[in-house]
């Protein structure tokens, strides 16, 4: 079996650990066996969008991120392809911005976005920084989810969206409404980085079967892997979260 | 301003003896009355004022800057660590001025935060300012790297025309502010080639000229500094006037270099480990080479400095030989990370990763650090710390194996642990972020036997 990993944008959008997502994906596809490539593609480089199982989108700081908007204006419609037929998709805060309809800045500015997800994001006027503890519902298993999120920007999703989850300590996507990313297919955008997967197993068990399944079909079952180490990060998250 | 500093100067005698934390105490109570207090004290220094400013080793620099003064017979007043927000300036430049105001010592030299370093430089209108590299650290705190960066073009486009700028060449980040300031830069750098590598670290940051095109990199020293031009607009890095050519590094034991300026050369050998370190040198060298100290007083001050506070110490506890490397950020650390592997032989390791505010609360960076290099070198590497957890994960994704890992919170079993753990004959080296090593010395000095006194050792 096999898990091919698209990596976006990685020497640009990677401020906040991203490369830790990845890092996880690839050690623990090694770990159960089973080959994983990763291919990067920077500005101008279009993949192959129907040869990927898993796409990954990470937070850049403003310059970047404005470097990143233009392109990502000429890959939009094959990544939303790509989701709509099943591929996997994890972007976090700049990333997963990027990827609702617009930004608005602080100057009153609009960034398009490409809009994979139904949201929009305004930039607000004081930075949410901190520990997050998040509930989630995903692939009809309920989990707990830990992070750091560190935005100035605020993501309202439209009616109907399905958040990742429910803050339970901390921010979210705006600070007021309580809810926490987003989720459209197998599509994911959130502020939590930590890096999120590491110490998320639940998370990454979910991705990396949807991943496998895409490109084998939707028999396969993912092979467990002890994760003690995992789950004992997890807690003292969540402890140091809680205070 | 007499009257100031005279009731300055009681509130510095009734907080002074605090401790922890209290050396900015002083400073932050006298400028709630006189807001331009560091101004007005520093321009009445007989040589002026040196105000240093990076992400990585400022304390160090300033440190080793400090020593040559007090070699040349300079009588220097300087902030102490930790206390580098303006109130901690404020504080030094009160308990050394004389009640009327007058200070004690010819010179200043204040090591900086990156987002203190423009109200301080405004303040202090500084004979000489060094900027040394800008590295991502804690996000949390400060802020995106670009948001600092426009702050100190904001800042030396500012600064006075007396003021002479000394920039690191091999930062672009860094460099590229000699165009706000003509004739009046001194750059150095590193002309050792051999001393890099073709591949960009992943903890790099400013990998992009300000025209918007990724730089093209000759050599990568550390990080995001190297010899680099931009395919684009044709920028490139300005030639050093002063350099370290010819540069041996000799793992954890030294290293030593060929220091050049416009007159002459000498040869220096440190006491630190790393090319970090050398950095560390060359910025205070060219510092100093500034201020018209002699080179054999530069070399001399250099060659006797061991090692700023908490840095890089050496001691044994319980017969085994421990090393102490402060880490706080993925630069950082990463030289660390690659001196460490220039030692021979399987090492043990404690690594210790707190989570306060002074560490950064946010804990990712350490997924930015190359750990994957000890893969395979590693007898056991017990994780400390409010995070230790993380850490010991992190180490498991980079190819430790298990067996070989551990997280205990409590800094006090860790230790006795990691000891217990290390091989006779073999190092111990610890590896603790800021609070962290704070913790420990506290910890070493009331528990632990040492072969040396380490009164000095603890934080006061």
């Amino acid at each position: 079996m096999e898990v091919r990993i698209a990596h976006l944008y990685p020497t640009l959008m990677n401020i906040y650990a991203d490369r830790g997502n990845i890092i996880t994906l690839v050690q623990q596809c090694r770990w159960r066996g089973i080959d994983v490539r990763v291919d990067e593609f920077g500005l101008d480089e279009v993949p192959d969008w129907r040869a990927y199982d898993f796409f990954y989108l990470g937070g850049g700081q403003d310059r970047e991120q404005q470097l990143v908007c233009r392109d990502l204006a000429l890959k939009g419609a094959g990544l939303e392809e790509a989701i709509e037929e099943g591929a996997v998709l994890l972007s976090v805060c700049g990333g997963y911005q990027l990827l609702g309809d617009y930004y608005r800045t602080a100057a009153g500015e609009t960034m398009d976005g490409i809009g994979l997800f139904k949201a929009h994001t305004v930039a607000g006027d004081r930075r949410c920084i901190g520990n997050v503890i998040v509930e989630s519902e995903i692939g009809g298993r309920r989990l707990t989810l830990v992070g750091f999120e560190n935005h100035s920007g605020k993501t309202y999703l439209d009616e109907g969206q399905q958040p990742l989850g429910r803050v339970v300590s901390g921010f979210g996507n705006n600070a007021e409404d309580g809810s926490e990313g987003v989720v459209y297919r197998n599509a994911i955008g959130t502020y939590m980085h930590g890096p999120l997967l590491p110490k998320n197993a639940d998370l990454t068990d979910f991705v990396l079967e949807e991943s496998l399944r895409h490109h084998h079909g939707p028999s396969v079952e993912l092979p467990r892997l002890e994760h003690s180490f995992e789950d004992a990060a997890h807690q003292a998250a969540i402890r140091i979260t809680r205070g | 301003m007499i009257a100031k500093v005279t009731l300055a100067k009681a509130v510095a005698a009734a907080t002074g003896r605090v401790g922890h934390g209290g050396t900015t105490l002083p400073g932050r109570v006298a400028r709630t009355f006189d807001r331009d207090l560091v101004g007005r004290l520093s321009r009445r220094l007989a040589h002026g004022a040196v105000v240093v400013s990076a992400t990585n080793g400022k304390t160090t620099t300033c440190a080793m800057i400090a020593g040559i003064m007090q070699g040349a017979d300079m009588r220097v007043v300087r902030n102490r660590e930790g206390a580098n927000l303006t109130a901690g300036i404020a504080s030094a430049l009160l308990k050394d001025s004389s009640l009327k105001g007058h200070p004690r010592s010819e010179i200043g030299l204040f090591e900086v935060d990156e987002a203190v370093f423009p109200e301080v430089a405004a303040q202090s209108q500084p004979r000489i300012v060094l900027l040394m590299n800008l590295f991502r650290d804690q996000l949390d705190r400060y802020g995106e790297l670009e948001h600092i960066a426009e702050l100190w073009r904001k800042a030396v486009g500012e600064l006075s025309d007396r003021t002479m700028t000394v920039l690191n060449a091999d930062d672009p980040l860094v460099a590229e502010l000699a165009a706000l300031r003509p004739g009046k830069t001194l750059s150095y750098g590193v002309e050792d080639k051999s001393a890099g590598g073709m591949v960009m670290q992943h903890a790099s940051d400013s990998k992009y000229c300000s025209c918007g095109s990724p730089f093209d990199y000759e050599v990568v020293f550390i990080g995001h500094m190297g010899i680099y031009s931009c395919p684009s607009c044709k920028r490139s890095r300005p030639s050093p006037a002063v350099y370290a050519e010819k540069i041996r590094l000799d793992g954890m034991r030294g290293s030593s270099f060929t220091l050049v300026t416009p007159d002459d050369s000498i040869e220096i050998s440190l006491a630190l480990p790393g090319l970090y370190n050398i950095y560390n040198a060359l910025g205070a060298a060219a510092c100093c080479y500034s201020l018209d100290i002699p080179l054999k007083k530069i070399q001399a001050g250099l060659e006797a400095f061991s090692a700023a506070f908490g840095r890089v110490e050496r001691f044994s506890i319980q017969g085994k030989p421990v090393c102490l490397l402060l880490v706080k950020n993925p630069a950082g650390f990463n030289e660390v990370v690659r001196t460490l592997m220039i030692e021979p032989g399987q090492k043990s390791l404690l690594l210790a990763l707190n989570d306060k505010i002074a560490d950064g609360r946010d804990i990712s960076w350490i997924w930015d650090v190359d750990l994957e290099m000890l893969a395979g070198s590693v007898v056991s590497a017990v994780c400390s710390g409010t995070r230790a957890e993380e850490m010991a994960m992190r180490l498991k994704y980079a190819g430790l194996g298990e067996e070989s890992l551990s997280a205990r919170p409590d800094l006090r079993k860790a230790l006795q642990e990691a000891l217990d753990r290390t091989p006779e004959g073999e190092t111990l080296f610890v590896l603790p972020t800021y609070t962290a090593m704070l913790a420990l010395r506290q910890l070493i000095h009331e528990h632990f036997k040492t072969d040396r006194e380490l009164g000095d050792l603890v934080w006061k």
